[in-house]
Formats: structure tokens, sequence, C-alpha cells
């Protein structure tokens, strides 16, 4: 496991070739470079190209009077400034602090469970609980939007029969837990299959040391497991965090069950994407993209940074 | 871990989990006991709302507001099955075809275009090969969402959105597959079995589709798969691109269905339609992730060793 850093692919390749492969190389280079050349046309296509486009957008103005003129850094300067963008940077960072460890447990405690051999139906767990992710985004975000619902989703069935009032799911302060449980649904079991993976991939000689020296299962998960479990947990962590910064489907989808509570900048992309097709602000959409990116690179960076450090200790 | 989970040599698929066989102690079943019971009552959380999304599918739009949610009450599956594709002048029609369409040749080309990528990476060298695949990895960091607002601003700035290229185009850009294909190649693929082609007058091209192609199948599935759901699920790009239901893909269509829905307000048949809509919709992909599990097992194992 200790190659499994964010440098293993490219250091294996540097290295492998020897003297006889070198010169194949150097005859079949072409041949090389045109096998990756379609996918790298589109990429400079489709991924590199919009990016550049956008970059240039965002430091352009449209105004009323004199059209587009060059900014500088202005849109980014008021992005900084523009309270509705901070608030929904803040508000998915809170977000973040609820979802990620709870679901990052979840999935680590399944996965132990699983790799454990400790229970039966393993195969059916470990199907049932990946499922959800198969569901879209957008129908994962309906469906719980009916279940929440007061007009026929079970939650009020059973208060209706217990005569209380149905609990509201889409309130001001209920709203970030109930997007949160969606996205926990959604995503729980793909963490849970890449954790199990990394378990599985665990010589199996290490377990065995553990259970000779009288250590139960218990033990060996919280001792043995878990350290070696660090660099996969990073990785779901860094991939949780991006996607919560981008949160975009289930506000959007529940902004018609409560448009009060949601409104226009509820997350960062949910504001953006206002501005560039409710108001036409373009080159702010474009500006408040790359703020956005910025925050999610910084984050990312401060949770790898967090994660060595511990290692270290 | 000199092989990562991926290993081409352990059959067709790699497999982590059969990968490792572990002793147990025999006839230990209250071990058993509690972590089953804790498994199957998360069980019941996941597999809970699918259930509501069924049952609710066999209602009719009165037993849909007066019974309760989670048990049956008359079958009407088929009527509403019927009323679903009818809505609309057959709209849901379209749109289950504009999905079916996008998510397959963005699938086949995107693991079409990783398996080449992937295997001239994995097997040349060539001036700048690793600064561009140093590009290619660091680019997995940027999510779709990021992504689709630029693309849409260049792209209506050409006159290019609203048509399935300006979803498929996109969509055929897989970084992780030609990551995934790469580490997959340099074991599945031997050199010398290269070299040997090359000295019985195997032209390069023929090499990669008579014999690399083959040994590549499993990964080539693995990230087939994965695009597939990705495109099959995919909202914001086509949300931004689209403009027209006739070009939406089911999320949009019925994501658009349902705020119609909500906005007359009250109890309109709409509901029943997206209900049962949003079951037609998962349950392809539902039967797909079950029967091919050994390949998006694989594709997430490889995930978790990248790191």
């Amino acid at each position: 496991m200790t190659q499994a850093t964010t440098t293993a692919p490219a250091p294996a390749t540097a290295r492998v070739p020897g003297g006889r492969r070198k010169r194949a190389g150097d005859r079949h280079g072409v041949a090389g470079f045109l096998f990756t050349l379609p996918f790298i046309a589109l990429f400079l296509a489709a991924f590199i190209a919009p990016l550049a486009y956008a970059l240039y957008l965002s430091v352009f103005r449209e105004q009323l009077v004199g059209g587009t003129t060059f900014v500088g850094l202005d849109n980014y300067t008021e992005g900084v400034k523009d309270q509705q963008f901070t608030d929904g940077v803040i508000r998915v960072a809170l977000y973040l602090l609820i979802q990620v460890p709870l679901m990052l447990l979840l999935a680590l405690v399944f996965a132990l469970i699983l790799d454990s051999g400790k229970v039966w139906l393993p195969k059916l767990f470990r199907v049932g609980i990946f499922v959800p992710y198969a569901v879209p985004t957008v129908i994962a975000a309906l469906m719980w939007g009916f279940l929440y619902g007061r007009d026929f989703g079970p939650f009020a069935d059973v208060a209706d029969a217990i005569n209380v009032p149905p609990p509201d799911f889409l309130s001001q302060n209920t709203m970030l837990f109930s997007i949160a449980n969606v996205a926990t649904w959604t995503y729980t079991g793909y963490n849970m299959i890449i954790l199990y993976a990394a378990l599985r991939a665990i010589p199996s000689e290490l377990f065995e040391a553990a259970a000779v020296d009288g250590a139960g299962a218990v033990r060996t998960a919280i001792h043995v497991k878990l350290p070696l479990l660090r660099p996969a947990l990073l990785l779901c962590a860094i991939f949780s965090v991006i996607g919560s910064f981008q949160l975009f489907t289930e506000p959007q989808i529940f902004y018609s069950l409560a448009p009060e509570v949601i409104g226009k900048a509820y997350t960062p992309n949910l504001y953006i994407w206002n501005l560039a097709f409710a108001d036409q602000r373009l080159n702010y959409a474009a500006a408040l993209s790359f703020l956005l990116g910025i925050v999610v690179f910084v984050v990312s960076y401060l949770v790898m940074n967090a994660a060595r450090r511990q290692e270290a200790r | 871990m000199s092989a990562p989970t991926v290993t081409p040599d352990a059959g067709a698929a790699a497999t982590p989990v059969e990968v490792r066989r572990r002793a147990e102690a025999p006839g230990s079943d209250k071990g058993y006991v509690f972590p089953t019971l804790f498994m199957l009552a998360f069980l019941v959380y996941f597999l809970m709302p699918l259930a509501w999304l069924f049952i609710a599918s066999t209602k009719s739009l009165d037993d849909l507001f007066s019974s309760f949610g989670l048990w049956f009450s008359g079958f009407d599956l088929f009527d509403n099955i019927g009323d679903t594709f009818s809505k609309d002048d057959g709209v849901y029609r379209t749109w289950l075809r504009n999905t079916l369409l996008y998510s397959f040749v963005s699938a086949v080309g995107a693991a079409l275009l990783a398996a080449a990528g992937g295997y001239g990476f994995a097997k040349f060298q060539f001036k700048g090969k690793n600064l561009l695949f140093w590009f290619v990895v660091g680019s997995v960091m940027v999510p779709t969402t990021a992504l689709a607002i630029p693309t849409y601003l260049l792209f209506s700035e050409l006159g290019f959105t609203n048509n399935p290229l300006s979803i498929i185009l996109p969509s055929l850009v897989s970084p992780f597959g030609v990551y995934l294909m790469r580490i997959y190649a340099e074991a599945a693929v031997p050199s010398d079995l290269i070299e040997a082609a090359r000295i019985d007058g195997a032209g390069e091209f023929r090499i990669f589709g008579k014999i690399a192609f083959r040994l590549l199948a499993p990964a080539f599935v693995t990230v087939l798969l994965f695009n597939f759901v990705a495109t099959w699920n995919n909202y914001f790009l086509p949300l931004v691109m689209l403009s027209e239901p006739r070009w939406y893909p089911l999320t949009v269509g019925l994501a658009q269905w349902n705020s119609q829905a909500t906005a007359s307000g009250g109890a309109t048949s709409a509901f029943t339609t997206v209900i049962t809509g949003s079951l037609i919709s998962v349950v392809p992909l539902i039967i797909a992730f079950v029967f091919l599990q050994r390949y998006w097992q694989s594709g997430l194992g490889a995930g978790g060793v990248k790191g």
C-alpha cells in the first residue's frame, strides 16, 4: 500500500524503460503519439479550451453603455465581496463538515464489517448499499423530495397516524440536513466499495500476525486495518470535498418545493447558474466559476496537508 | 502493492475480492448476529426509497395521496407506464431515446479513446509524454460541474449548443478512463508480445486492434460502464446546453415535469407520471450494476489505489 499516494503512476513509468525498450520506443514513438492523439485533441477542445475561454471572459465586463470592456480582476474582487456568493461558500463548507465525515464513517464501518467476514449475506449488503449510486442524482432528489413531502411521503403518513404535526424537512433549519441525507444515501455505497477494495488488497499475513498475538476482529480493524486504509480514505475525502463544493442538483430540484428557502444562491453553483442564465451576466459567472475552483483547490490542499501531517506524527 | 487491484492475469476481470482468502474460525455463528443485524438496519435505509418508488409507481393518483406510502394499494403500474409514455405527445419516449443515444455513443467513444490513449501512454516513449499525462491526471480533479458553464460559454460563442453533439463531445473526454487504461495496459499487454508481432511484420495499428485491444477488454468494459452511468446520470451539462425538450435526456425532462407538477399545486396526474418515469429511468442501470458487478468493483478498486 505504500505506493498508493498521489505520486503513484508517474515514477513507475519514468523508470521503466530498459535499454531495449528505449530503442523500441524511439522507433515507434510516432505511433505511440498517434494512439494518444484522438484523446488529446478532444481533451484540448472540450476541456482545456473551455477553461481558457472562460478565463478570458472573466476579465471583461459587459456594460449597458460602451459594450464589453477589459476590467482586469474587477469581477474577481467583486466576487470576493459578493455576500450572496460568500454565504453560499460558507453554507457548503458547513454542509461538508457535517456530511463528509458522517458518510465516510458509515462507509468505513460497512467496509470493515464486510471485510471481517463475520457477516451473513455479504454480497447482498455490498450490492444493496451500492445500488443508490446507480440512481441519477436528479431522480434521488425527486424521490427524497416526495418522501419528505407532506402530501404523500411516508413520514407524513406516520405522523398523521399518531396525530402529531408532520415534520418539515424543507424548512430554513432542516434543508441543509435534508440535502446532506440525499448525498449520503447516494454516495455511501460508492465510498464503501472503494474502501472495501483497498482492504482486500492488504496482504493477509498482517492479519494473521495480529491473530497470533490474540487480537480480536474489532482490535484488528482499529489497530491494523485502519492505519493501512489511510490513503484510500484520503482519496474518498478529497473527492467528497470536491463534490460538496459543486452541490447543485439537490438544491435546484428542491427549489420547486421550497423556493423561499433555497432562493437564487443557496449554493455557489446554483448562484453561478442563475447569474449565467437568468441574469445573462456571463463574464461575472465565469469569474465566480474560477473563484469557486480556487476555493476547492485550497480546501483540497488543506485536507491533504492535514492528512500528511497526521501521518508524520 | 506492485500490482494494484487491477490484476489482468487473474482471470477475465480484475476481481480484488477473490484474490485473498482468509482462514475463518469454524463454527462461531455467534459473532455473525450483531454485524448482520447492524448491516440489515442500514440496508433498509438504502433500499427504502427505491421500494417506495416502486410501490408509488403501482398506485393510481387517488391511492398515491390517500394510502400509506410504503404499502401497496391497487395495482395500476401498467396504466401509469402507459400514461408516462403518452403524456405530452409521447415526449418521454424521445427523452429515453436521447438518453440511450447520448450514453451509448459517449460510453463507447470514451472507452475507445481511453483504450488507445492509455495504450499509447503505457507502451511507447515520445516527447512530452510525461507532461501530457500529468495534465490528464491533474484534470481528474476538475469536476464535470465546474466545467459545464465554461463549456457552455465556449460552445454558445461558436453557436454549437442545443444539439446532441454538445452533450456527446464533452462526455467523450474521460481522463480517469485514460489513467485506468494506462495502468492496466502496463500490466496486461506484454512488451515482448508487441515486439514479436513487430518482428512478424505487423503494423502498430494492427497490433493494437488484433492483440492489445483483446487483452485490454476487461478494463475497456469497466471504463465503458462508468462512462455510460456518468452520461446517463448527467444533469448539469444537458441542463445548460439544451433549450428544446426534443433534445432533453430523461434527467432534464423529468426535472421539468416535476417542477411543472409542483407549480400547478394539489393532486395532479403529473405526479404519477414523474414517479413512474423515474422508476423506468433507474431500472436499466440497477440491472446493469447487479449483472456487471465484477467490472465496477474492479474499477473502483483501481480508483482506491490511485490515491
